[in-house]
């Protein structure tokens, strides 16, 4: 591979108040992000909810690629490539299943679902049984999870996942803590939505502020949301870079202004009697600020996105296809939240979804906009002006500021220029 | 479901209503389709997986109940739905049109098959799959009760979805 100078390229391209179109369209951009990001930095895999028992295993994206999440009779989580180590065939058809063993129906190998190898047909051929000791399947160089958030790197070393996480781990208990039982379970599968745009236009959007009200004018008056307001001039709501290339708009000061419990979930707590009173029990006289407080909504970089009652993770194909795979947040111990959060993300996201299927439709459009070759810049100075920093010492900014986007490519910037091990 | 010749709606009939609610999904004709549906209508598309078996645990492309349908016909008509906004020029044809029985209810269950071409802006997408309807007469009309779409790809990633299938 040949050296090039990419330091001098992103620190031209990426401005403190604006970013080249180029970075969206570019294939050499697309490539070096590969490199730097997705094979590189904490990348979100799974959740261990979706691999409850020993042998379940399921395939999750990773960037471009496909990884087999296992867990083994032991009960121990692997991240493990989806490629026989003899001539490079898949050992994994089916998306989710339950085995203890991978086989490889090209040459018969066969693998345990730690990624050992346990045997391949006519053994002599390759020197007998000692050979079989380097041969096993490719793995996720290292693997972490937090509540049960399983993340996994390529590179062999940097950043522990919590130094990565950083500001942003705080979002996951805040999530956690709203069930009755302190867990997440990713139970309710998945819609895949496919857009022809760059990832970090999906990226970006997701904690964009400025948006919702434009694009998403339309369910506000038919659904008669109060969603809009939480984005507008007035709102208390505050957007907030995380630092790590992680941001949030932070609603909890409208949530509070309110101070209604499950007012974040749009209800009331007679509609979810059993669990608020599961809440009260487990949480006493602190059950009030989780419940006025409610989820996150953070964009954990470079690919998850707390969205309140859903989870998406960003999958990248090339440099202008992208899919978003979604799902409902599902709660251990609380089956009345579960299933209207259940049918309020059916209703909201995925290929048909209220409000996805308008932002996928702004990201394509987005991606034909930026092959128009002038002005050649985005802007990203939206309340530049007027950032300040809160009690934590991170910026923050009005609900409908840049302030996310200038923290997510002050972070890429990094990520792109930074000198790394050869 | 009860496999019978006795069925309320004839397979003759059942198909002129099936060609109808196609032509006006595909004029958009949002108040004329939304009329086809009965007050306890259910309108779904599954995903992938388990999701075509249990849509109250599992999350679908959609699963409309009638005030939903309702919601989705008037943001389909705001003006600003911008998926639809020009809205996708769709054809689709529906074929293999079968009388299937009568359900607990006493409606008539009709399957078929369709393909749908929809083209706009983003390029040319077919759509294709099994769509199953319960039909009941209401005051001697035709009504829809439930139709359920199964696409081919979808296990698939899919492209937006947001004109009436």
């Amino acid at each position: 591979m040949t050296v090039v100078d990419t330091g001098s390229r992103y620190d031209r391209l990426i401005q403190p108040d604006r970013v080249h179109g180029s970075l969206y369209t570019d294939p050499s951009v697309y490539a070096d992000e590969l490199e730097r990001i997705w094979y590189r930095t904490w990348v979100y895999i799974g959740h261990e909810s979706e691999v409850p028992e020993p042998n379940d295993y399921v395939v999750k994206p990773m960037g471009p690629q496909s990884v087999i999440m296992t867990r083994d009779k032991q009960g121990q989580v692997h991240l493990l490539l989806n490629r026989c180590s003899h001539r490079a065939n898949l050992v994994c058809e089916d998306e989710r299943g339950n085995s203890s063993a991978l086989r490889c129906h090209y040459h018969g190998w066969t693998f345990a679902n730690d990624g050992r190898l346990l045997g391949y047909p006519f053994m002599q051929g390759y020197g007998g049984p000692e050979a079989k000791k380097e041969l096993g399947l490719g793995r996720v160089a290292r693997m972490e999870s937090y509540r049960g958030f399983v993340f996994g790197s390529f590179a062999a070393e940097g950043p522990t996942l919590r130094e990565h996480l950083g500001a942003a781990t705080e979002a996951f208990d805040r999530l956690c803590r709203l069930s009755p039982e302190g867990e997440v379970q990713l139970t309710a599968g998945w819609l895949k939505h496919k857009v022809r745009a760059n990832w970090k236009m999906l990226l970006e959007n997701e904690t964009d502020g400025y948006h919702p009200q434009f694009v998403h004018s339309s369910i506000f008056e038919v659904g008669q949301s109060g969603i809009g307001d939480l984005y507008s001039d007035k709102s208390l709501a505050v957007s907030r870079d995380l630092g790590d290339g992680h941001t949030e708009n932070d609603l909890r000061p409208e949530f509070r202004r309110i101070g209604k419990p499950l007012g974040w979930f749009g209800t009331t707590e007679d509609r979810l009697p059993d669990y608020v009173r599961r809440m009260r029990e487990v949480h006493g006289p602190g059950a009030e600020e989780i419940l006025i407080d409610g989820s996150p909504h953070v964009m954990v970089f470079p690919n998850l996105f707390i969205a309140e009652i859903q989870l998406f993770v960003l999958q990248p194909l090339a440099v202008d296809e992208t899919v978003q795979h979604v799902t409902a947040v599902q709660f251990a111990g609380a089956p009345d939240l579960n299933r209207r959060m259940l049918q309020q993300t059916i209703g909201s996201v995925g290929p048909a979804g209220f409000l996805l299927a308008d932002d996928s439709e702004m990201y394509e459009r987005n991606q034909r906009g930026v092959q128009a070759r002038t002005p050649e810049w985005l802007q990203i100075k939206r309340g530049m002006h007027r950032e300040r920093l809160d009690e934590n010492g991170h910026t923050i900014g009005y609900a409908t500021d840049e302030v996310p986007l200038r923290g997510i490519w002050r972070h890429y910037r990094q990520l792109m220029t930074e000198e790394r091990p050869a | 479901m009860t496999a019978s010749t006795d069925v309320a709606i004839d397979l003759r009939t059942a198909e002129q209503f099936l060609y109808r609610e196609a032509r006006l999904a595909d004029d958009h004709d949002y108040d004329g389709w939304e009329a086809l549906w009965t007050d306890d209508a259910v309108y779904w598309i599954p995903a992938g997986g388990m999701s075509a078996v249990d849509p109250t645990t599992q999350v679908s492309i959609a699963f409309d109940n009638r005030s939903r349908i309702h919601t989705r016909v008037a943001q389909l008509k705001s003006g600003k739905r911008h998926s639809q906004s020009p809205p996708s020029s769709v054809r689709r044809l529906v074929t293999n049109v079968e009388v299937m029985g009568t359900d607990d209810a006493g409606d008539t269950c009709v399957g078929a098959n369709f393909l749908a071409v929809e083209a706009r802006e983003r390029g040319t997408t077919v759509w294709a799959g099994r769509a199953e309807y319960r039909l009941r007469l209401v005051d001697g009309e035709i009504r829809l009760a439930w139709k359920k779409v199964t696409l081919v790809d979808r296990d698939r990633a899919l492209p937006t979805l947001s004109f009436l299938i």
